[in-house]
């Protein structure tokens, strides 16, 4: 094997590569070339880093020194003073806000600093298309000793005795799971990985995919041989096209590596894999519904007994599990069950993924142990709110997850604690919000999103769902009713009560936990007929305050209906009829002659 | 034979029956919508929920699909299992508040107000003619399109289906093209004619005309009471 001196880690993960991360790495190829490097420095790229927010990041190794927001045009600057004259090029390091200093190395900058890497360990580390990078940091040597040393059974002892649970949502014991699946005498079994995240703004199992597919390749082998399963499906959205692509070139390197298909390291096992493309449908992420999918069926969710682990596929027995939980099984069956189970809290064992978004200054995706509080999550890794502004709430579980408020920042992450406060685990997706941000958008937000995605079988789900975003839409557009809280309440309940599937019955979920935490807004609205955070257009309007304004017609520039008159250094005016109250003058005026007042012309009534 | 309890009551029944099974055969009534004995159980209607379990961790599950298991605890009309039951009527009157089965249902169950703007749509997306049409006439011509609030039935491409022989069974098995009765409320959202129940046939005939359930059930011949 050929040495270099250095490696320039090119994060080729949907973040980066959608900032031209492919771009850098062409450049830095030719730069290496023409500096006739190319034997001393080679450049790979890797997996999702998590720190989307800074991408293209470039890691280069064995310094790690941290490289970010990366342009073509940086790139002969940074092949010649790090590569040729030893100088790292301290302006483009990271520089933590309101900080001047920058933190060379990535692993003291804050956002790596607190993370917990088991399942994304590889990512950022080595060529997820390569499968030699994979063997080199210890791949497929939980399968071979899985598949020659373990029985069955001691493969689901092991996974019962670390107290992983299904990082699907539910929280299921995936030991469990796999021991009853691995009583019925019926063959054949089936094992499926569900990769059909849906959830508006999570990236945990498309970063897994990218960054480390032989992972999951590897859990769903060992998985196999515990059940006894000869074949298995990961099912993958068709919206991640990269995903697919390194899975498909996974599957493909591994089945001429012996690792799949027939006599896999000449134990006599046989297992292969298949992939399956999802059309989009984020109800199919529903065990029950994925199955009818991966059948040819409209993705409807089926009841539950009997289990997948006894009637699943085409009525054969199956196990399905998520990307991060198949991702879990190696590290487990490598490191033991003993040190799992000393990871996270007493209930809920191990490391989860979270992707980070929204308002907060470290957008991206976070490993860390279970029982780690919101706050340590938004304060610490997060680096906190941008503009300094007030945190005012995190959604986490995905759309029939809840809103939890700055009160609950203390609060430990597992499965059972969210839960209790009426949020859920859900797959990780964790959106934070600031005081610009008014809940009962957001709450019509996740309903209108739930009433497209709920499959329609159930009368609960989908017209409850339809009749709470009906009303709560009348909230935001000043026509809510004091009677519409506890009507909204009573819906909210049971359609969480009557509903078939997991969608349905998390379902109320958004609307619950905002009127728990967040009533008096929506009291607001539907009293005094007023948006605090000013979101709400209906209830907003834009006024020019005269004795601000300069007339510097910066305001008229920026309004793309042309709805403010007024010419230079003469005091504006905006044309009600024409605003459509997109604020973009508010944010032109360097004056702050733009004031957002109630709408007037909502009565009271 | 699975023995489990319902209503504290201690019922056996045969493997691979349904609760609902279970509640008919023992008499106990669990009102139903897009149940038919000759198709496939569907569980969209969510009419026939029943609460299951003991305790703190009790859930409601739909009898026509939940099979019997051996020591389950079910109970057919709690407070929960009702308030939902009355929810579903009142969220399904609002889609199709011309169907009679639908008013019948209102009054047998107290609904007396639709809280939600109605919507007229004469379907209530229980999938009966889905079903008949596939299970029973072989044909397949109609089926359900999309998902959530844009999921509507209809044929493929929404074209003239060639397999269709018109043979209508989709219409007799339907729940809401049955046109309500001609009762005093006929125009507005909710008629509970059935509420105070006095029927009005006795004006003209001797006997009882009721034919479609027990006396006064259907709602045909009543009239409000002042």
């Amino acid at each position: 094997m050929k040495h270099y001196r250095a490696h320039l880690l090119v994060c080729a993960g949907t973040g980066c590569v959608s900032c031209g991360s492919f771009k850098i790495k062409e450049a830095l190829e030719k730069e290496v070339k023409k500096r006739d490097l190319q034997d001393q420095v080679q450049v790979v790229a890797t997996g999702c880093n998590g720190f989307c927010e800074r991408g293209p990041i470039v890691l280069v190794q064995p310094d790690g020194i941290f490289y970010q927001l990366l342009k073509v045009e940086d790139v002969p600057l940074l092949v010649e003073e790090h590569l040729l004259k030893g100088r790292p090029v301290k302006k483009l390091m990271y520089v933590p806000p309101a900080e001047k200093q920058p933190v060379p190395k990535m692993k003291d900058i804050e956002f790596f600093k607190h993370q917990r890497l088991i399942v994304l360990r590889n990512r950022g580390r080595i060529d997820p298309e390569k499968i030699e990078e994979y063997i080199a940091f210890d791949g497929y040597e939980a399968m071979a000793k899985a598949l020659s040393e373990m029985t069955p059974e001691g493969i689901i002892d092991e996974i019962l005795f670390s107290g992983l649970r299904g990082r699907g949502g539910a929280g299921f014991p995936t030991g469990k799971k796999w021991a009853a699946c691995a009583k019925e005498k019926r063959a054949p079994k089936y094992l499926i990985c569900n990769g059909d995240e849906g959830d508006p703004g999570a990236f945990m199992d498309r970063s897994v995919l990218e960054a480390d597919p032989h992972a999951v390749l590897e859990g769903m082998v060992i998985g196999a041989k515990a059940i006894g399963a000869s074949k298995g499906f990961i099912y993958i959205r068709h919206e991640y096209p990269l995903a697919l692509k390194r899975v498909e070139i996974a599957i493909g390197q591994a089945r001429e590596n012996g690792l799949l298909g027939e006599d896999i390291l000449g134990t006599g096992f046989d297992f292969d894999l298949e992939i399956v493309q999802g059309a989009g449908a984020f109800v199919s992420g529903e065990e029950t519904a994925l199955i009818a999918s991966v059948e040819g069926q409209i993705a409807m969710p089926q009841q539950r007994p009997p289990y997948p682990a006894q009637k699943g596929l085409w009525g054969k027995p199956t196990v399905i599990n998520n990307v991060e939980t198949w991702a879990t099984v190696p590290n487990i069956i490598r490191r033991g069950a003993d040190w799992f189970q000393g990871l996270g809290t007493e209930t809920s064992k191990g490391t989860k993924i979270f992707s980070l978004v929204g308002k907060i200054n470290n957008t991206g995706l976070v490993e860390v142990p279970m029982g780690i509080t919101l706050r340590e999550i938004v304060y610490g890794i997060g680096g906190g709110i941008p503009d300094n502004r007030e945190f005012k709430a995190v959604q986490i579980g995905g759309p029939s997850g809840g809103c939890l408020p700055a009160k609950l920042l203390d609060l430990p992450i597992d499965y059972e604690s969210l839960t209790a406060a009426g949020a859920m685990m859900g797959s990780g997706g964790m959106i934070v919000m600031d005081d610009k941000t008014c809940m009962v958008d957001i709450a019509k937000y996740f309903l209108n999103f739930l009433q497209d995605e709920s499959c329609g079988k159930c009368v609960s789900c989908r017209e409850g769902t339809q009749r709470m975003y009906e009303i709560v839409k009348d909230i935001t557009e000043g026509k809510g009713k004091e009677s519409d809280l506890a009507l909204l309440e009573e819906l909210a309940q049971i359609t969480k009560d009557a509903s078939l599937c997991g969608l349905g019955q998390t379902a109320g979920n958004p609307i619950l936990t905002t009127l728990r935490y967040f009533r008096h807004e929506f009291e607001a609205h539907i009293l005094d007929k007023r948006c605090p955070a000013g979101v709400c257009t209906k209830l907003i309007r834009y006024v020019v305050l005269a004795e601000k304004c300069t007339g510097c017609l910066s305001c008229k520039k920026a309004c793309p209906t042309e709805a403010i008159t007024g010419t230079l250094k003469e005091v504006h005016s905006i044309i009600q009829t024409k605003c459509i109250k997109c604020g973009a003058c508010r944010e032109a005026c360097r004056f702050e002659a733009i004031d957002q007042q109630r709408e007037e012309a909502i009565q009271i009534i | 034979m699975i023995t489990f309890r319902m209503n504290g009551l201690e019922v056996k029944v045969e493997e691979g029956s349904t609760l609902l099974d279970a509640a008919r055969f023992y008499g106990l009534e669990i009102p139903t919508l897009c149940y038919n004995e000759g198709l496939t159980p569907y569980g969209g209607c969510r009419l026939c929920v029943v609460e299951i379990g003991e305790g703190l961790r009790t859930k409601l599950v739909s009898s026509c699909t939940y099979p019997a298991e051996e020591g389950l605890v079910v109970r057919t009309d709690t407070t929960r299992v009702w308030a939902a039951r009355r929810m579903m009527i009142e969220l399904m009157l609002a889609m199709a508040p011309g169907s009679k089965v639908l008013q019948d249902m209102a009054s047998r169950f107290n609904v007396t107000r639709v809280r939600f703007p109605l919507r007229n749509d004469e379907c209530i997306l229980c999938g009966l003619c889905t079903r008949i049409c596939a299970e029973q006439m072989d044909a397949q011509a109609i089926g359900f399109q999309e998902r959530g609030h844009k999921r509507k039935i209809s044929t493929p491409f929404d074209m003239r289906s060639e397999t269709c022989r018109l043979c209508g069974a989709c219409m007799y098995i339907c729940p809401a093209c049955q046109l309500r009765c001609q009762g005093p409320n006929a125009e507005t959202a909710i008629c509970n004619g059935c509420l105070t129940m006095e029927p009005t046939c006795l004006e003209h005939y001797d006997d009882l005309q009721c034919w479609m359930y027990d006396a006064g059930r259907c709602g045909t011949c009543v009239r409000e009471k002042t």
